[in-house]
């Protein structure tokens, strides 16, 4: 579904972004990236959305390709994917409804379809009750909902989220996430890009991936953290990531090119 | 109503202040354009109709058969650049003697002889009025035996065709500035209205619009707002006219052409300043 192998990006003033990533997310699977500011969660994402090119390696994306993709394909890629941010990215100009309902419009979904698929996609994610409230006027859980909401709306094959919780209280961050589980529940793919360690450790039955300064320290699907990873990563220090390395381990699935000790 | 118009007008409804002054731009700086163009217009036509004064006169000897006479008509006519050839008799020189030299007429009176010399009448057709077309024409009159002396006020000639092209000279520069200068504002008050939106651009490239369909609305609204624009500079324009025309001094429209022209160049432009603006917003994305 989501596949980095060897990605390095390096950007011309602040240098090296990422440095050989390479990691494999399966179809159905709920991943946290986790890893400081800097670390290049948000540059994972951009590369995802095929909103920047790596400078080396390759980003596969259902189906497409960073090596052989073109502009006019990228629309048709992001139609697959949903994405959710942490500043929620809506237009204050418009209600709720109009929100997730502009997502369909600008792809040229046929009108009769839209209002049933806002509908449906803000039942989903519980703000049927707001559908015709402008964003000012409802809370920052709220407003990630209506995101998430706009993110589904075009049935997308992923999900990314990029710290969607990192602007709610740990009470509506908590209800987002829920969400996002129970999206995953129906077999989405989540990629879901968090520093929020609370939740993580709460939730030892995803894997998690951890960046620092551009590369993968630890991946809990991967066979054992990387040996010479220098800084101490901060997952296997907590008592659930035996847990969560077994659980990532125990669904059968074979990690692929998580990380290259030859190299880095 | 397919989507791109929908939105388009929805952006006057949404941000009318924004929508309100780029309109109010774009139609002032046009109407700079207009203003100018109505100077430009009505020097241009004042010099034409001192050019339309522009005369050849070939006086004839009187000994000139009536035979030389219809061939040299005939001759003269067809050359380029004469727009039409008078025949003025001896009997009618001494008449217009008369009546234009009043202080005269008494000597015109008194004569027993009419000593005023037959002539050829030559006038020359617009944009065939300069010195070497004029001069061109007046040597090969002179050319004839029974053609005694050609006159054509040349000094004069000259200095109405030096003020021509000084005026167009002067003219094709300032209005070039003036061009320049509502090209740069339209292109300002687009790139604005663009960016006002540029969280919806980001939006609808995240959900996978495609460059076409996210340009389209902002095109149409640059396309609306030039037109607008336009339309409003063309009305400033007439305006003026009429309240010159009324209170000042008379002076003519310029012609319905160069309005459409004016209203066409600013609903290009707006269009085009659009395509630009959205690109750079598109490719952030």
């Amino acid at each position: 579904m989501i596949k980095l192998t060897s990605v390095y990006k390096e950007y011309p003033r602040s240098g090296a972004a990422l440095k050989d990533v390479s990691f494999h997310v399966q179809k159905g699977e709920l991943v946290f990236l986790t890893g400081h500011s800097g670390a290049g969660k948000s540059t994972v994402m951009r590369l995802v959305q095929m909103a920047e090119q790596p400078s080396a390696g390759e980003v596969r994306v259902s189906g497409f390709s960073s090596r052989t993709i073109r502009r006019r394909e990228i629309p048709f890629l992001r139609r697959k994917l949903g994405v959710v941010f942490q500043d929620f990215r809506l237009l204050r100009d418009r209600t709720a409804e109009q929100n997730v309902a502009f997502a369909l419009e600008v792809t040229g979904v046929r009108r009769a379809e839209i209002s049933q698929r806002v509908n449906r996609v803000l039942t989903q994610v519980g703000l049927s009750h707001k559908a015709q409230s402008f964003p000012d006027e409802l809370s920052g859980g709220e407003r990630q909902r209506v995101a998430i909401a706009r993110a589904l709306a075009n049935e997308p094959l992923v999900l990314l989220a990029d710290e969607p919780t990192g602007n709610l209280d740990e009470w509506a961050g908590r209800g987002v996430f829920d969400l996002f589980r129970d999206i995953n529940a129906l077999g989405m793919t989540v990629l879901m890009a968090t520093h929020d360690l609370d939740l993580v450790r709460a939730h030892p039955e995803y894997r998690v991936i951890e960046l620092a300064q551009g590369q993968v320290v630890y991946d809990s699907k991967a066979a054992a953290p990387a040996p010479h990873a220098a800084p101490v990563p901060v997952i296997p220090t907590t008592p659930a990531a035996p847990a969560a390395a077994a659980a990532g381990g125990a669904d059968g699935q074979l990690a692929i090119g998580i990380f290259d000790p030859r190299e880095g | 109503m397919p989507y791109a118009l929908r939105e388009a007008l929805s952006a006057f409804r949404r941000s009318p202040l924004l929508a309100f002054l780029s309109i109010i731009a774009i139609g002032f700086s046009l109407f700079v354009i207009g203003l100018f163009g109505l100077t430009a217009w009505n020097i241009g036509r004042a010099i034409e109709k001192v050019e339309e004064k522009v005369e050849i006169v070939a006086y004839l000897d009187d000994a000139t058969t009536p035979a030389q006479l219809e061939l040299a008509q005939q001759e003269v006519r067809a050359l380029p650049g004469v727009l039409e050839l008078r025949y003025v008799t001896k009997l009618e020189a001494l008449a217009s003697a008369r009546e234009e030299m009043q202080e005269f007429r008494d000597v015109f009176a008194d004569l027993d002889n009419n000593p005023l010399p037959a002539s050829f009448e030559i006038r020359m057709k617009p944009g065939s009025r300069t010195p070497d077309a004029v001069k061109r024409v007046a040597e090969r009159v002179r050319a004839y035996p029974f053609v005694e002396d050609v006159r054509y006020g040349r000094e004069w000639l000259d200095k109405i065709y030096q003020i021509r092209r000084l005026a167009g000279g002067a003219a094709t520069m300032i209005g070039a500035a003036f061009a320049l200068v509502a090209a740069i504002i339209i292109a300002t008050a687009v790139r604005i209205a663009v960016f006002a939106r540029r969280e919806e651009i980001s939006i609808m490239r995240l959900v996978g619009a495609t460059d076409g369909f996210v340009q389209r609305p902002f095109l149409l609204e640059g396309v609306m707002t030039g037109l607008l624009g336009g339309a409003l500079a063309a009305l400033l324009t007439w305006g003026s006219y009429r309240v010159l025309s009324a209170t000042m001094f008379r002076i003519e429209m310029i012609p319905g052409q160069w309005m459409i022209v004016v209203v066409v160049v600013g609903t290009v432009f707006g269009f085009l300043s659009s395509m630009v603006a959205v690109r750079r917003h598109l490719e952030a994305v």
